[in-house]
């Protein structure tokens, strides 16, 4: 079990149910590691609830370019991207940079 | 509508920090970011200064103000603009450049979208101590962009609301008598722009495409862009990070096209080289247009053809509304005159189906038997 904070910002709650921020307690399945790459696969199994919407967030297996990936505040290029494990008390934010300004 | 800021990470852990991780300026905080621009490694304070002096110079060498003007920040309660207002007030007051800064909004009547974008821009407002003046299509043309669309189709939307909002910042800044609209226009825009240009073979508008102020030939108003050289991902951070408030949905009508396709590409190549934002704004202000000797024709033997557009000599006027145009009417005016023409004669009596046309047909596009 894996407890973190997850927020969709700059209009990417829309796919989320018009909710920004989630507080999510995720079962890991006894595994020991919990990485992005799960967190994305978690996403977009059980909180994208129209189908048509995965691609506004995932692209290539990966997070859409031209959407923010933050770790505790951090851009996840520093911190491992898909690789990263993610720990108890995390804050993951996406933020989309597509529309608009 | 409500705003929350987004949220601090508690950092509750004892994780060490490497060496590596550091940031490259200061060499005593971890990193949080990667320069689009130069992939250098730098913590969040260094951020804030780096990236608020990279406007200041950008200001500073292209002779942006002067002291004394007054200038209208272009505000639309979106991302850049917010930041663009935030970083003016914050440079004016730092570097003392003496000018005198007032909000300008267009409201162009889209319920659903505007109504609460502009509760952004009043709640900026309040939170910069900035004036602001908002003008509406409603007042300026006798129409809102809903009616627009409910005349004309969803189509179209995007020319009448871009030649209408265009002119109705340089009439409400005419009504304040400011001559100076700086917009939130960054490096990502004007690339896509370059890009947008040379894809359709716009020979014209490319080498104009990338100057940072630009001023019609005739017109009282100029406008500039302070964030030409800043990434979106960076303005976006920027917002984040100092958790402005900003407003952030898609237009309720259907968005530019072919900018869209544009956009996605410079995406996908930002997602390979980051730099080449940048190198296509560089390549853009490189790309001259070998001079023809008939663009010249109208000027006197010996004049400055640069002396000429700051002047009021080519700067013909709408027959209609006396706005600058290089037609006898304005594409405000006839684009007013195919609308007048389809508006219904008969209007009902509490008819709401105006408002926020945009939504009912989304939800009816949806629809199925």
């Amino acid at each position: 079990m894996v407890n973190i904070k997850v927020e969709f910002l700059g209009g990417l709650d829309v796919v989320f149910e018009k909710k920004r921020t989630y507080d999510l307690s995720i079962p890991t399945d006894g595994v020991d590691s919990f990485t992005m790459k799960d967190l994305l696969d978690y996403l977009v199994s059980n909180m994208i609830k129209n189908p048509n919407d995965v691609e506004v967030f995932i692209e290539d297996d990966t997070v859409r370019p031209g959407i923010i990936t933050l770790i505790n505040d951090a851009d996840w290029e520093l911190e491992g991207e898909l690789e990263y494990e993610i720990e108890d008390g995390d804050v993951i934010s996406f933020t989309s940079t597509l529309h608009g300004g | 509508m409500s705003w929350a800021p987004p949220s601090d990470p508690v950092n509750n852990k004892s994780k060490p920090i490497k060496i590596s991780q550091l940031c490259e300026l200061c060499h005593c905080r971890k990193a949080i970011l990667k320069r689009p621009k130069n992939l250098q490694k730098i913590c969040k304070e260094c951020f804030y200064y780096v990236f608020e002096t990279e406007i200041h110079n950008t200001i500073v060498t292209n002779n942006l103000f002067q002291r004394g003007e007054r200038v209208a920040v272009g505000a639309s309660g979106g991302k850049d603009s917010t930041v663009l207002a935030h970083i003016m007030k914050l440079l004016n007051e730092r570097h003392d450049y003496g000018i005198d800064i007032t909000l300008l909004s267009v409201d162009e009547g889209i319920v659903g979208y505007r109504d609460d974008s502009l509760a952004t821009v009043k709640r900026n407002q309040k939170q910069y101590g900035l004036p602001l003046e908002i003008v509406s299509f409603k007042e300026l043309y006798n129409w809102t962009m809903d009616e627009i669309v409910a005349t004309a189709g969803i189509r179209n939307s995007c020319t009448y609301c871009g030649v209408f909002r265009r002119q109705s910042l340089d009439r409400g800044a005419q009504k304040l008598n400011i001559h100076h609209v700086i917009t939130g226009h960054n490096a990502d825009d004007m690339a896509e722009t370059v890009l947008m240009n040379i894809l359709r073979g716009d020979v014209a508008r490319l080498e104009k495409s990338t100057a940072i102020i630009t001023q019609s030939s005739g017109s009282p108003i100029k406008r500039s862009k302070p964030f030409k050289y800043s990434y979106q991902k960076e303005i976006v951070l920027y917002a984040h990070y100092k958790k402005l408030d900003y407003f952030s949905t898609e237009c309720t009508y259907a968005p530019e096209a072919f900018r869209g396709t544009a956009r996605e590409l410079m995406k996908n190549l930002e997602a390979v080289r980051p730099s080449c934002i940048i190198d296509i704004i560089h390549s853009g202000e490189n790309l001259v247009l070998k001079e023809k000797e008939q663009r010249f024709k109208k000027l006197a033997p010996g004049q400055d053809p640069l002396t000429v557009n700051s002047g009021f000599i080519d700067g013909n006027r709408c027959e209609r509304c006396g706005y600058l145009s290089s037609n006898k009417i304005c594409k405000a005016c006839m684009l007013l005159e195919g609308l007048e023409k389809n508006r219904a004669t008969i209007i009902l009596e509490k008819d709401s189906s105006v408002d926020g046309a945009a939504r009912v047909m989304r939800t009816l596009e949806h629809l199925s038997f």
